[in-house]
């Protein structure tokens, strides 16, 4: 056997290519708030792995699935910590529309990998499949998940 | 408050989040170098440094300066080389490079004539390694010949190889092959161009 020859690009190419994807997703998934710490852990534990990983060609797939795990145990270790107070401090113009904190509690309401496909989808703009392999699913039910996801969230919102 | 009770989409309010998150993104990636290092996760840490000559790409290892690019080369293909034969681990990180852009300053502006910070020699091997192990030891403002230089690394007559080990220097100037000559004394081939070899051996005073 040959000597391992890496063939995968430098890590900083997987950095300046997908931050932005992985920090919408997260934004999308967690809050605005919460995803930069996420975010420093999606990549610290991308780069913990990245020399052994079998290069696939689907980085950018392979960050995302890191990041829907990150935010997976964000959301339920944020659930274990504290009950959040009942009513929010009341939203300010600026703090309306998409910043408005109620929207994340929603969000936290649906299943984990229902969050992360809608997250996938409206944020990171995630083709069905794609979603599919990041959230270990068929792609029916991914497409399924995007779909039922907004219903939800709009009764919660409603 | 009217207009603003209405609840959003919830589709358009994820989308338009992310969107607006995403000019943040650059700032967070750069954070992620000083944590990665802070873990022992920066296997090669790399930066742009100016210089009168142009801009030069430098990267180091735990073990010292690993690659140095001249103007003319391709940052690209040089971090493609260290992912491949150093460590996939590569991310920028400016701060890591100070004591050599300290160092490289100061030889430019003609106050320093020796390198401090160490070399990290793994992309060198064999008779490669031996003529620039053997360039690592020309002084400031002395020049050698490409017949000298065999000679030193153990073999005289191959000047032709010591040549192609010269053009194969990952750290140029801080591995002065710059002081390398024609036996004739004329400056000979540089990576970075002539120009910058001749300019290189005025500042030094060795011409």
């Amino acid at each position: 056997m040959p000597p391992e020859v890496h063939t995968l690009p430098p890590f900083q190419q997987l950095l300046d290519e997908h931050s932005g994807d992985v920090l919408g997703f997260l934004v999308a998934s967690v809050g605005p708030h919460d995803a930069e710490d996420c975010f420093q852990e999606t990549f610290i534990a991308a780069l913990r792995s990245y020399p052994g990983l079998e290069q696939d060609g689907n980085l950018r797939g392979w960050l995302l699935t890191i990041a829907h795990r990150k935010a997976i145990d964000h959301v339920r270790a944020r659930g274990r910590r504290a009950i959040p107070v009942a009513e929010p401090p009341e939203a300010t113009a600026d703090q309306a529309g998409p910043r408005d904190p109620g929207l994340w509690r929603s969000v936290a309401t649906l299943p984990p990998k229902q969050r992360s496909a809608v997250a996938l989808r409206f944020a990171a703009d995630m083709a069905y499949r794609d979603i599919g392999e990041a959230i270990d699913c068929s792609e029916a039910a991914a497409r399924r998940n995007v779909h039922e996801g907004p219903e939800k969230l709009r009764k919660e919102l409603a | 408050m009217n207009g603003r009770t209405e609840a959003p989409d919830p589709e358009a309010a994820l989308w338009e989040a992310a969107r607006d998150a995403r000019p943040r993104a650059s700032e967070l990636a750069a954070a992620v170098a000083a944590r990665a290092e802070g873990e022992g996760l920066l296997d090669v840490a790399y930066a742009t440094v100016e210089s009168p000559y142009g801009e030069l790409m430098v990267a180091v290892t735990d073990r010292g300066v690993v690659q140095l690019s001249l103007p003319n080369y391709s940052n690209e293909e040089a971090l493609a080389r260290l992912a491949r034969e150093v460590s996939p681990r590569v991310l920028e990180a400016p701060a890591r490079l100070d004591p050599v852009r300290r160092e490289l300053d100061a030889y430019f502006s003609g106050s320093r004539s020796e390198f401090t910070v160490r070399v990290d020699w793994r992309l060198s091997h064999g008779f490669r390694g031996r003529v620039l192990h053997a360039i690592a030891g020309i002084p400031y403002g002395q020049t050698r010949s490409y017949s000298e230089l065999a000679a030193e690394a153990g073999n005289p007559r191959a000047f032709r190889a010591a040549g192609t080990a010269c053009g194969a220097n990952p750290v140029p100037l801080i591995v002065p092959c710059h002081r390398v000559v024609k036996t004739d004394g004329s400056p000979g081939n540089y990576g970075g161009g002539p120009e910058m070899k001749l300019e290189l051996l005025r500042l030094e005073r060795a011409l």
